[in-house]
């Protein structure tokens, strides 16, 4: 039991520990040797301390905790993204149900599908006029693609057994949707949903930086104009913990749908 | 007039002719079983009888009238239960009746699930999902889901085909027992000769695919309740039973002969 523990903890706490230990020693072997430009880890530390220790501080528009930036992301990145699911989802299932839908629209989806959030915010702030609605549109378009495949494929991959309880059933188109069609399809559209809440924060940093939208991405992109290197690091940093932790708690809702 | 009535079905997919002309007629109140080899095409048949599939000719009649669809008065027992893995065992049953009876108020419909629930004895175990349920406690439950639509007609895929052979014997009680109450017009597919026998007024050959027919139709006269035990010495049951084999393996030999002959 006790041997048990010990190789439990060593596996999945110290090697993570490990790894991220390597990493920080390269970090500061090239900050030392290659580029003096790089901030230290240490200098970072000193630099960063204020905006991690009272990360909630609002000491002026730009300059924030980092916690009270990320808010500003989230919240930035919840409205694009739940946009992209309710367009997202129905689309999906549209496409799932008809062949001829799907032979009609697939191609133009797989051709927008790669599109780089930079192109499309141009374009959403011709259409809006306005740098807050054009973020959440670049957002909602970009971070749509995965809820839209995986939802299409599992309507596709529905057991035809289910299809035909249905039919002798005589349930009611409703009832057909919401008590077999959705149900069957919840663990891929959760496979999507997981996916495509990363897309919506990976396009997060583009658009405040190309927007100046306080967020931790219009933070770094306004300390790398001041030459405050150190706080680059720190906002990358903070974009990763955010995104990882919002992978895991959609891994977890997840998880949950796959018992059926 | 027949209850329900084929003449000439047929059906292909692709180019493989899977029936080839078939001809029944059941009288309401009827319990039939069609036996075959496996891959004779009995669940193309069955599909056709549920209305799932439409045949490439030929007519089905259900009290005269073409079946062109599922309907109510037709209940399907699925080879593979088919229950809905997120539903409970009382879920299951009452997404037919809320459906099937939606004019009835909801206490009712409730204790109409309620009943079929105790019917196949599973009051127990009515919270529970699919996969907390053995196979024969899941096949019970597709059984109460088809009968709780109260239909004219029950059909049954090979509905104890996966299921292992104690299993299967006091389920082929439960089912006759059942039937006994209400007698309700059944059609059984099965790939056990004895099982057909057992539970059946009529009992039906089906020619291996493809292009299979129906081979001479056998009345199993003898009195009901059927004892188990005391039908492994009856000679009429071996009777019916030898002849219904016969007439299978005489066919299945000469489809092979003619597929050897074709090949060669």
């Amino acid at each position: 039991m006790d041997r048990i523990r010990k190789r439990f903890r060593w596996d999945v706490l110290l090697l993570p520990l490990v790894g991220i230990g390597v990493v920080f020693a390269l970090w500061a072997l090239t900050s030392a040797t290659l580029s003096k430009n790089l901030p230290s880890p240490v200098k970072t530390w000193d630099a960063s301390r204020p905006y991690i220790l009272s990360p909630f501080e609002k000491r002026g528009e730009l300059d924030q905790g980092i916690l009270r930036f990320t808010w500003y992301s989230l919240v930035l990145v919840a409205k694009g993204y739940a946009l992209a699911i309710l367009i997202g989802t129905p689309l999906g299932f549209w496409l799932g149900l008809s062949k001829l839908f799907t032979k009609a629209f697939d191609p133009i989806i797989q051709i927008l599908r790669p599109v780089s959030p930079l192109a499309w915010l141009p374009l959403g702030l011709v259409l809006f006029e306005k740098s807050h609605p054009a973020a959440v549109f670049t957002i909602a378009i970009c971070a749509m693609w995965p809820t839209v495949l995986n939802t299409a494929l599992g309507v596709r991959a529905i057991p035809q057994d289910y299809l035909n309880v249905a039919r002798v059933l005589k349930l009611s188109r409703m009832k057909t949707l919401f008590k077999v069609l959705l149900p069957a399809t919840l663990p891929y559209m959760f496979t999507g949903f997981r996916l495509s809440l990363g897309i919506a924060w990976l396009v997060i940093v583009a658009v405040e930086m190309l927007t100046g939208t306080p967020g931790v991405g219009g933070f770094l992109w306004q300390e790398y104009n001041s030459l405050i290197y150190e706080h680059i690091i720190l906002c990358i940093g903070t974009i990763g913990v955010v995104g990882f932790i919002l992978d895991r708690m959609m891994s977890l809702a997840e998880a949950r749908f796959k018992v059926a | 007039m027949a209850l329900l009535e084929l003449k000439g079905v047929r059906k292909s997919f692709g180019t493989t002719d899977v029936l080839g002309g078939i001809d029944l007629s059941i009288e309401r109140g009827e319990f039939v079983s069609i036996v075959g080899f496996s891959g004779s095409g009995k669940t193309t048949l069955l599909s056709i009888l549920a209305g799932l599939l439409q045949p490439d000719s030929g007519s089905v009649l259900l009290n005269g009238v073409p079946v062109r669809e599922p309907g109510r008065e037709r209940a399907v027992v699925f080879q593979n239960y088919s229950l809905l893995p997120w539903m409970t065992v009382h879920e299951n049953i009452a997404l037919g009746v809320d459906q099937a009876f939606s004019d009835w108020p909801a206490d009712r419909r409730r204790a109409h699930v309620e009943k079929y629930v105790a019917l196949v004895k599973l009051t127990p175990a009515k919270n529970k999902r699919p996969h907390e349920l053995s196979g024969g406690m899941r096949q019970r439950v597709a059984v109460a889901r088809a009968l709780a639509m109260d239909p004219e007609i029950l059909l049954m895929d090979e509905p104890l085909g996966a299921l292992d052979a104690l299993t299967r014997a006091t389920l082929q009680d439960e089912i006759e027992k059942i039937w006994e109450e209400d007698r309700k017009t059944v059609v059984l597919i099965t790939n056990d000769v004895d099982e057909g026998v057992l539970l059946a007024d009529r009992i039906i050959a089906m020619t291996p695919g493809p292009g299979a027919v129906l081979g001479p139709s056998v009345t199993v006269d003898i009195p009901r309740p059927r004892n188990r035990k005391a039908l492994n010495h009856d000679p009429r049951f071996k009777e019916i039973r030898n002849g219904i084999l016969e007439f299978l393996l005489e066919r299945g030999r000469r489809r092979r002969a003619a597929l050897a002959e074709s090949v060669r």
